[in-house]
C-alpha cells in the first residue's frame, strides 16, 4: 500500500472573518420543518445513495418494534426503555441540536428513549452490551437512545446492531467532568439491513471519551459521529474499523467540534473493501473554534482495497479559526496490497494467500488492541477471518494458526 | 547436497521507453557447500540477480535457466522457491506493519518445514537467534522491520536465515550500512550457517570489508550485467587495492 503523510496544509479550509460560514457552521433546529428532505446535492449527502435509503432520510414512517433491544443488567445501572416526559427530556440531552431532517424527525416522533444511565462516581468491571435484534428490514423504524454518564464515572457500553432491519436512529451521549467512557457501537447487520445514524457526544471537562464504530454488515451503513466538549480538558478517542464487501456502502463520517481550549481529538479509522461495488466513505471534519485554544487534533484514514471494483472515498477537512493550537494534523491513504510485502513473505516461503491474511490482520491489529475490551477483540479478529475467507482466502489451505 | 546452477541468464526490467536487459547472461554454479561473493559497482545488476532467482515479479527472465539440486527454479512461485531451499537475505528488507517478528518467524517456519515448529524448543530456538545477533528478546513483539535500525533489520534478516536454514543463501548487501561490531555479528551469523552441512552461500557485495570475516571460495567481479573475471579470495584483495576502474574501462 502506498501512504501519503499529507502536510496538514492539505485539508485546511482558510476561513477569513466575514466569509461565508462553511458547512461545519449549520444552524439547527429541532422543528422538522426546518429541515428540507435532502437531494443528494448537499456537501453532507454527496456520497450516500439516498435511493437504497428506504425513504429513512425523508418522510418514511418511523414505526418500532421491529428492532428489539436486549441488555445484560448490572447493579446500580439504569438500562432502559422511557417513555412520556422523562423521554422528552433526554431530547438534546447531549447537546445535539438537529440539523439534518431525520435526527429532527427522530427526537420529534419517537415516543421513547433506550436509556443506560451510569451514575456518577460508578466504576463498572464489565461492559454494559446492549444487543440491538432487527427482525423485518421491510418495517421502517426510528430509535433514540440516551447514555448518560456520571461525573468521574467510569464505564464501557455497547451497542450490537444484527438483524434485518431499516433503522433511523439518534444515540446522544453525555460524559460527565472527569467520566472514562467507552461506547462501542457494532454494525453486524445482515445484509438487506439499511442504518442511518447519528451518534453525537457532549465530552465533558477533563473527561475521555473513546468512540468506536465497527461496521461490517448492511446494505448500507451511514454513521455521523460527532463530538464537542462541555468544558475544557477534555479527549476524545474516535476508532473505526470497517470491511466493506460487494455492493456494500458504508459510511462513516466525522466531526470533532473543539468548542473547549485544552481538548483533545484523534480519529483512526481503517477499512477494508472487497467485491465488485463495495463502497466506503470516510470524511473527518475537524473544528477548532476561536476559543479552542491550546488543543490537539489528529485524524487518520487507511484503506485496503484487497479486490478491483472497489472504490473507498476518504475526506479529511480541518477548518481552523485560532492560531493558537497545539498540535494539528491528517493522513489518508488507500492502496492496494503492498507487492514489496507480498514478496518479502512469500520469499520465506510463506503462500500467497497466508501472506495476504498476514498483511490485512496487520493492517487492523493495532486498531482492534486500541479497542480495550478483550473479548471484543478476539472476536474482531475472527469476524476479520471470516470476512477474509469471501476472497482474499477463497482457495487457501487451511491457515497456520495466527 | 546442494547445488544452484545459473546458465546464461538474461534478465530486463520494464522501463518507460521499453524493457532493458540488465542481465546479459550470466552463468555461475554454487557447488555443495561453497561461497561464492560477488563484487560489483553500483548498478551492475548484482541486485536483479538476487531477485531474479528469488522470483521477484519486476524482473522478466528472457533468457537461461537456474536450477536447485536440477529443479527448475524458473518455474517455481516465490514461495515454492522458498520452501525449495532458497532464502534471500534482502539489501532492503520490507516493513510488514501489524504483523509481529513472533508470527512472522513461526509462519514461515511452518511453510517451509510443512508443519508447526516444536512450541517448546522453537521459542528457545528464536530466542537464542535472536541473542546471538545482538536483538534483544522484546524484538519478537515488534512488527517486522518496521522502525527497525538498518543495521537491525540485517541481523534480523541473519536470525531468519538460521531459523529457516534453506539449501543455498543469497545475502544481498547484509553487509552495507554495519558498523564493525554489528558487522562481525553478521559475518559469525553467516560462518556458523557456513559450518553447516552442505550449505551453498552467495555473497553479494560493493565492498572487501566483509571479506576479511567471511573467506569465501571464488570471487566473481560483476560488471554491467555480466561476470567480468572470477578467482579465489585473492582477487578480492587485487579489488581492494585497485578498485573496479579497469573493468569499467575495458568496457565490458
Ligand atoms: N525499473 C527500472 N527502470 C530502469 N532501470 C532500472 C529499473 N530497475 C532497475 N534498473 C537498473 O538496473 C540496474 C541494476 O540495478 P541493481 O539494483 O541490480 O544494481 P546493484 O548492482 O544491486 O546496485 P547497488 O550496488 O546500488 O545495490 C541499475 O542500473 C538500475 O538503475
Ligand atoms: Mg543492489
Amino acid at each position: 500500500m502506498t501512504l501519503t503523510d499529507n502536510p496538514v496544509a492539505d485539508a485546511i479550509e482558510t476561513s477569513p472573518p466575514g466569509t461565508v460560514l462553511s458547512h461545519l457552521h449549520p444552524v439547527g433546529s429541532f422543528d422538522v420543518a426546518d429541515h428540507d428532505v435532502p437531494t443528494g446535492r448537499e456537501e453532507i449527502w454527496r456520497f450516500t445513495p439516498l435511493k437504497r435509503l428506504r425513504d429513512l432520510h425523508s418522510d418514511a414512517a418511523y414505526s418500532a418494534g421491529a428492532t428489539t433491544a436486549t441488555w445484560n443488567t448490572q447493579d446500580g445501572i439504569r438500562v432502559e426503555n422511557v417513555d412520556g416526559d422523562e423521554a422528552r427530556g433526554l431530547r438534546g440531552v447531549s447537546g445535539l441540536v438537529p440539523n439534518t431532517r431525520f435526527v429532527a424527525r427522530v427526537l420529534a416522533e419517537v415516543p421513547t428513549t433506550l436509556l443506560v444511565d451510569v451514575p456518577a462516581e460508578v466504576e463498572l468491571a464489565e461492559p454494559i452490551v446492549v444487543d440491538l435484534t432487527g427482525s423485518d428490514a421491510s418495517v421502517t423504524e426510528a430509535a433514540h437512545v440516551a447514555l448518560r454518564f456520571g461525573a468521574h464515572s467510569q464505564a464501557v457500553v455497547v451497542l450490537n446492531h444484527v438483524g434485518h432491519a431499516s433503522l433511523a436512529q439518534v444515540v446522544e451521549v453525555k460524559v460527565g467532568d472527569g467520566a472514562q467512557v467507552s461506547v462501542i457501537s457494532l454494525q453486524d447487520w445482515a445484509d438487506d439491513a439499511v442504518h442511518l445514524t447519528h451518534h453525537e457526544a457532549s465530552v465533558g471537562r477533563d473527561s475521555t471519551y473513546k468512540h468506536v464504530a465497527i461496521s461490517f454488515g448492511g446494505s448500507v451503513v451511514r454513521m455521523d459521529s460527532n463530538v464537542h466538549y462541555a468544558g475544557p480538558g477534555g479527549s476524545a478517542e474516535m476508532l473505526g474499523l470497517y470491511f466493506a464487501d460487494e455492493g456494500q456502502h458504508l459510511e462513516h463520517r466525522l466531526f470533532a467540534d473543539h468548542t473547549a481550549p485544552r481538548t483533545k481529538s484523534h480519529v483512526v479509522y481503517k477499512g477494508a473493501l472487497q467485491g465488485q461495488g463495495a463502497h466506503t466513505v470516510w470524511v473527518g471534519n475537524v473544528l477548532i473554534r476561536k476559543v479552542a485554544e491550546g488543543i490537539e487534533t489528529f485524524e487518520e484514514n487507511r484503506n485496503l482495497v484487497l479486490t478491483d471494483g472497489c472504490r473507498a472515498d476518504s475526506v479529511p477537512n480541518l477548518e481552523i479559526e485560532t492560531g493558537e493550537i497545539a498540535g494539528a494534523g491528517h493522513a489518508s491513504a488507500t492502496g492496494r496490497f503492498d507487492d514489496e510485502q507480498l514478496f518479502y513473505l512469500r520469499s520465506r516461503g510463506i503462500d500467497e494467500p497466508e501472506a495476504r491474511r498476514l498483511v490485512v490482520h496487520g493492517f487492523f491489529n493495532d486498531l482492534i488492541r486500541k479497542i480495550g475490551v478483550p473479548s471484543l477483540q478476539e472476536q474482531l479478529m475472527a469476524t476479520v477471518e471470516q470476512e477474509l475467507a469471501k476472497n482474499v482466502l477463497k482457495d487457501a489451505q487451511p491457515v497456520v494458526a495466527g | 547436497m546442494s547445488t544452484l546452477e545459473i546458465k546464461d541468464l538474461r534478465v530486463s526490467v520494464n522501463t518507460e521507453d521499453g524493457p532493458k536487459e540488465i542481465l546479459k547472461g550470466v552463468t555461475l554454479t554454487i557447488g555443495d557447500g561453497e561461497t561464492h561473493a560477488i563484487m560489483g559497482p553500483n548498478g551492475s545488476g548484482k541486485s536483479t540477480l538476487a531477485y531474479s532467482i528469488a522470483g521477484h515479479p519486476k524482473y522478466d527472465i528472457t533468457g537461461g535457466t537456474v536450477t536447485l539440486d536440477g529443479e527448475d527454479v524458473l518455474a517455481m512461485s516465490v514461495d515454492e522457491r522458498a520452501r525449495a531451499g532458497l532464502f534471500l537475505a534482502m539489501q532492503y528488507p520490507v516493513e510488514v506493519p501489524g504483523v509481529s517478528v513472533s508470527n512472522f518467524l513461526r509462519t514461515a517456519k511452518t511453510a517451509i518445514d510443512g508443519e508447526a515448529p516444536k512450541l517448546r524448543t522453537w521459542v528457545k530456538d528464536v530466542n537464542t537467534a535472536l541473542d546471538q545477533l545482538n536483538l534483544d528478546s522484546t524484538f519478537a513483539q515488534r512488527s517486522v522491520n518496521e522502525g527497525f535500525s538498518g543495521g537491525e533489520k540485517k541481523r534480523h534478516e541473519i536470525a531468519q536465515l538460521e531459523l529457516l536454514s534453506p539449501k543455498v543463501a543469497i545475502l544481498d548487501e547484509t553487509d552495507s550500512g554495519l558498523d564493525i561490531d554489528a558487522l562481525k555479528v553478521v559475518a559469525d551469523g553467516v560462518n556458523r550457517f557456513r559450518a553447516l552441512e552442505g550449505k551453498g552461500v552467495l555473497l553479494i557485495t560493493h565492498y572487501t570489508r566483509i571479506l576479511r570475516y567471511i573467506t569465501p571460495d571464488y570471487v566473481h567481479v560483476f560488471v554491467n550485467g555480466r561476470i567480468a573475471e572470477q578467482g579465489g579470495p585473492e582477487l578480492a584483495d587485487a579489488l581492494e587495492a585497485e578498485g573496479y576502474d579497469k573493468y569499467l574501462k575495458a568496457g565490458v
